[in-house]
């Protein structure tokens, strides 16, 4: 019985390969197709959408039928796979940094295509690839980062395979020697402490093109600007099991690429991408079950979108006797699920052969060790020096360097004011709500440290209350203009001199009899509204710290 | 006496001292073209225009001022795999019958900043794959000495074109002989540069690991004359490599061979050597012997695997190499496609020629899973080995000589100078080089 419905589950999932593929041939014809491959392209995408719900309904029924024969069998077993998933995840990112200065500008997104291209990108006929010296550097930096073995010896492979977005038919990669092996990261687990996730290879490669399937135009295009851009591609153990633990993994290796300053971490723009490998086992078996990977993913919210999906998905298969094939499926994020992209049947010979074209590159031990000794700290580390050094709550350490940039904020106005704590509350506080509206990166914050130090200095004199500065922030944020000239404009100087105070002081007294008298009996607390009366008349400018001094005087 | 009859370093003689001028040169050359082109068929594309256009830009500018480069003014035809900015590169390939390069290769670059004049592209085995320049997708090129035999190739057309005069020299490029074989088929000078030596950047690839620019003309000073234009580190090419470039014509200087010990390997002289070319090569051996020579016998044991390791790394290369030609980008589509693949796989069957096609799937073959130890990674072994073969021989002597058409003379890497040398001493004490067909 079980083996039948495998069988049937199987069955179905190689038809609704041979659509999907379909549609991905007949969407690549593009150049010359007409309204004729438009038309047998919208054939497929029905008899795909048919097959599916057709599918859909069978599934549900063999998976009713499971639950009636035997419950406790279902429950158990799904059990004992949800706590024994693997993921192997793969993620990518994409060096920062041209080819050459004169060169084209092959990593800002969303130029017009095939603007920034050139003989070598182009695989012109005779044209030849170099090594770009700083993508070396970069990955020798990352490598290091990541706690990785740095190969002294590094050849370049030739992947060969055809596709429209490949110019040279085949990607310059790394195949048997990464330039990068064996590291780890730790990152955060849900229980609040940490958990290891061990790198096993980071190997540098050329990036492709892009195919632009538009509707309504006839035909795809190719655009070619970001190919032969150099990628980092980093592959981990299957040390994740949950989807929660793959985002934390990419945000704590975003975080350190950041950091380094080699990716900007944009996934939308595609320099940091992710392709995670899933696959499930039952819990106390050691050998991992088949793998998936997953395809399409360009945000951390579709990352554990498609890995909690695919865990439900393979889970079912499984408890329902099925296999799981191995194949690569696309994310898609309209349905909100993964569909089979290729199944490994289909998966190419790449005939891996070392590069003639690329000289074997040998890294120097010492050039290595430079790059060691100068590494930045990364954010772990200093987490923990803000709180040692700063004296900073945990909280506190943890926000401020969640990004280099609000780290290194921090840091500059600590510097010139030395209250850590005052200096953490306004960061987190004014400042980044501001930045949080407006959605500004704060290495380009309209208020510098340098101002922001001024306020705070204005407050720490007793120039202005603590009130005021909160108050004229927003437009110390918006207006350009330095915090003195906007006190100086607004006359919000606090008001210290004991004449002009005695006048309001006499004032509030008069206007409110009942409370003075209570004082007199004895109740202290009734100060704090009387400070309370006289910073109102003032306008919020009165010194509070003298106001209080000179009514405890009067009030005798 | 016409301008074409002279040598690339006579005419450079009489153009410096301003006894004719470019515009006259490149009439003679159109004029010896016009008459023997039509049996020699040695060019793809005449670049007859340019030429004139050119000359004429030199002639005035040097009427002004004479300050003048080498090659000013030097008429040369180029083998047509070798990219010129503007002037279509068709590798005599159906592929890229209608590919003009947007760059220039770095030889180009070069030769230009000499203000060198291009007469043409010379026709080639396609993808520079053969031997006899049979495998053009444009017919054959005639050999001047005879019309109906081959030139060789697969630098054919250039080594023709040098051989009828209707050049003063070329460039071709040599993977397994390609320059020396047609050289030696038409009569002419041919060196194949020592891997590095010259840039292969905008030189279309076959076998990236092999392939070589170098010149072909009509004598031994000639060749060591645009050797030097064109040798030299590129930056954009990472297999070029970063030495100092010798004085080659100052090699030529010493008339003599003393001091040099040339190597004759035993192998060489097996079963299957014709009498007559045996013969030759021994009176040539005996001429360098004259010259003050040292004759030792060397061995070179792993001459046998040589071919074989060459067939499977050459098609390996060629195979990826060309992958490119897909339809895509540039170059030849083919009509009326269903489908990505359709596109592929017809663009490549109507585009390629047979022995293109051969090379591609061999070379495909010996990469793919489950073949890849046993061919390749085998055949690199090999030539590792028969690298060996040479290091030993050369701690022994300076040159080595053979009986095999592509390679009667071998140097030592980066000598190319004891070669020419060499060569030039015995080209000077035969003359053979004074010999000119008679186009017929």
């Amino acid at each position: 019985m079980a083996d039948e419905r495998g069988a049937s589950a199987a069955v179905f999932l190689a038809f609704l390969s041979g659509a999907a593929m379909g549609a991905v041939a007949a969407l690549l014809l593009a150049p010359q197709a007409g309204s004729e491959s438009r038309d047998r392209l919208r054939g497929y995408a029905r008899r795909a959408e048919h097959d599916l719900r057709d599918l859909a309904g069978r599934a549900g029924e063999v998976f009713e039928d499971v639950v009636d024969q035997g419950k406790e069998f279902v429950e158990t077993k799904q059990s004992v796979l949800r706590e024994a998933f693997d993921a192997g995840r793969e993620a990518m990112r994409r060096e920062r940094g041209r080819t050459s200065d004169e060169g084209p500008d092959r990593t800002t997104f969303g130029l017009s295509a095939n603007s920034q291209t050139c003989p070598v990108c182009l695989g012109l006929p005779g044209s030849l690839p170099v090594i770009n010296r700083t993508a070396v550097e970069m990955a020798v930096r990352a490598g290091l980062a990541l706690n990785c073995t740095i190969a002294a010896n590094n050849r370049f492979a030739r992947k060969n395979y055809f596709y429209p977005d490949l110019p040279k038919g085949y990607q310059i990669s790394q195949y048997e020697s990464p330039i990068c092996e064996h590291g780890w990261i730790e990152v955060c687990d849900s229980s609040g402490g940490t958990t290891r996730i061990r790198i096993r290879r980071a190997h540098l490669e050329e990036d492709a093109g892009k195919n632009i399937h538009e509707t309504g135009t006839s035909g795809s295009r190719v655009d070619l600007n970001r190919a032969g851009t150099p990628l980092l591609e980093i592959v981990t153990e299957p040390d994740m099991h949950s989807a929660d633990e793959v985002v934390a993994y990419l945000k704590g290796l975003r975080e350190i690429l950041m950091y380094l300053d080699v990716c900007d971490g944009n996934m939308e723009e595609g320099s940091f991408r992710c392709e995670p490998n899933l696959s499930l086992r039952p819990s106390g078996q050691k050998e991992f079950g088949t793998k998936v990977e997953l395809k399409n993913i360009n945000s951390f919210k579709y990352v554990k979108d498609a890995v909690e999906y695919e865990i439900k998905r393979q889970t079912k298969v499984l408890t329902e006797g099925g296999k799981i094939r191995q194949e690569t499926r696309l994310w898609n994020i309209e349905r909100g699920e993964t569909a089979v992209m290729r199944s490994k049947e289909e998966a190419h010979d790449y005939r891996y052969f070392p590069d003639p074209d690329l000289v074997p590159l040998k890294l120097d031990e010492e050039w290595i060790e430079g790059f060691r000794a100068c590494q930045p700290e990364l954010p772990a580390v200093r987490t923990r020096r803000f709180v040692s050094d700063y004296g900073l709550p945990d909280y506190d350490a943890t926000i401020l360097t969640a990004s280099k940039g609000m780290a290194d904020y921090f840091e500059a106005c600590a510097e010139r004011f030395p209250q850590p704590k005052v200096v953490s509350n306004w960061v987190m506080g004014e400042l980044m709500r501001e930045l949080n509206n407006s959605g500004t990166d704060i290495a380009v914050s309209p208020v510098t440290p340098e101002r922001l130090v001024s306020l705070l200095q204005l407050v720490d004199r007793g120039v202005i209350s603590l009130k005021v500065a909160r108050e004229i922030f927003p437009e110390l944020y918006s207006g350009g203009k330095v915090p003195e000239q906007i006190v100086d404009e607004k006359g919000l100087t606090q008001v210290s001199d004991e004449g002009a105070l005695d006048q309001i002081i006499t004032e509030v007294l008069n206007k409110n009899p009942a409370q003075v008298a209570q004082f007199k009996e004895g109740k202290q607390q009734v100060l704090g509204f009387l400070v309370g009366q006289v910073m109102k008349t003032s306008g919020g400018k009165a010194n509070p710290g003298k106001v209080n001094e000179l009514l405890r005087k009067k009030l005798g | 006496m016409s301008l074409h009859k002279l040598t690339l370093c006579e005419l450079q003689k009489q153009f410096q001292a301003g006894e004719v001028t470019a515009t006259e040169i490149v009439r003679a050359y159109f004029l010896r073209i016009g008459y023997v082109e039509p049996k020699v068929k040695a060019f793809v594309t005449h670049a007859k225009e340019s030429a004139f256009m050119e000359a004429e830009v030199l002639d005035r500018k040097l009427k002004g001022w004479r300050k003048t480069k080498p090659l000013t003014g030097m008429p040369l035809a180029i083998k047509d795999n070798i990219c010129t900015d503007g002037v279509s590169t068709t590798c005599s390939s159906r592929m890229l019958q209608s590919f003009v390069p947007p760059y220039d290769a770095t030889v180009i670059a070069k030769l230009r900043a000499q203000e060198y004049i291009l007469l043409g592209k010379t026709n080639l085995d396609e993808f520079a794959m053969g031997s006899s320049t049979e495998n053009s997708a444009f017919g054959p090129s005639r050999n001047p000495w005879n019309l109906h035999c081959v030139p060789g190739g697969s630098s054919g057309g250039s080594a023709a074109a040098v051989a009828a005069e209707e050049c003063v020299a070329a460039l071709g490029s040599d993977t397994g002989g390609s320059i020396r074989q047609p050289a030696a088929f038409c009569g002419v000078v041919g060196l194949k540069p020592t891997y590095g030596r010259v840039s292969r950047y905008g030189l279309v690839a076959f076998a990236s690991s092999l392939d070589q620019i170098g010149p072909i003309a009509r004598n031994v000073s000639d060749a060591a004359f645009l050797l030097q234009a064109i040798a030299g580190h590129d930056p954009m090419d990472s297999t070029s490599v970063d030495r100092p470039v010798p004085d080659y014509m100052k090699a030529l200087q010493k008339r003599d061979l003393k001091t040099v010990k040339v190597g004759v390997p035993v192998e060489f002289f097996a079963e299957g050597l014709d009498p007559d070319v045996e013969q030759s090569v021994r009176a040539a051996i005996g001429e360098l012997k004259q010259l003050g020579a040292e004759i030792k016998e060397i061995r070179l044991p792993r001459t046998d695997a040589a071919v074989a390791v060459y067939y499977v790394i050459a098609t390996a290369e060629a195979s990826s190499n060309l992958a490119r030609f897909d339809g895509v980008k540039f170059g030849f589509r083919a009509k009326e496609t269903k489908d990505l693949l359709d596109l592929y796989m017809k663009t490549r069957q109507e585009g390629f020629g047979p022995e293109v096609k051969r090379r591609i799937m061999l070379g495909t073959y010996v990469l793919s899973a489950g073949y890849y130890d046993a061919y390749y990674g085998k055949a690199q072994a090999v030539r590792t080995l028969v690298c060996q073969d040479f290091d030993a021989a050369f701690k022994e002597v300076d040159l080595i000589v053979t009986p095999a058409t592509p390679t009667p003379l071998i140097g030592r890497a980066f000598e190319e100078e004891t070669i020419l040398r060499a060569a030039h001493a015995y080209e000077q004490s035969t003359k053979w080089h004074l010999k000119k067909p008679t186009i017929r």
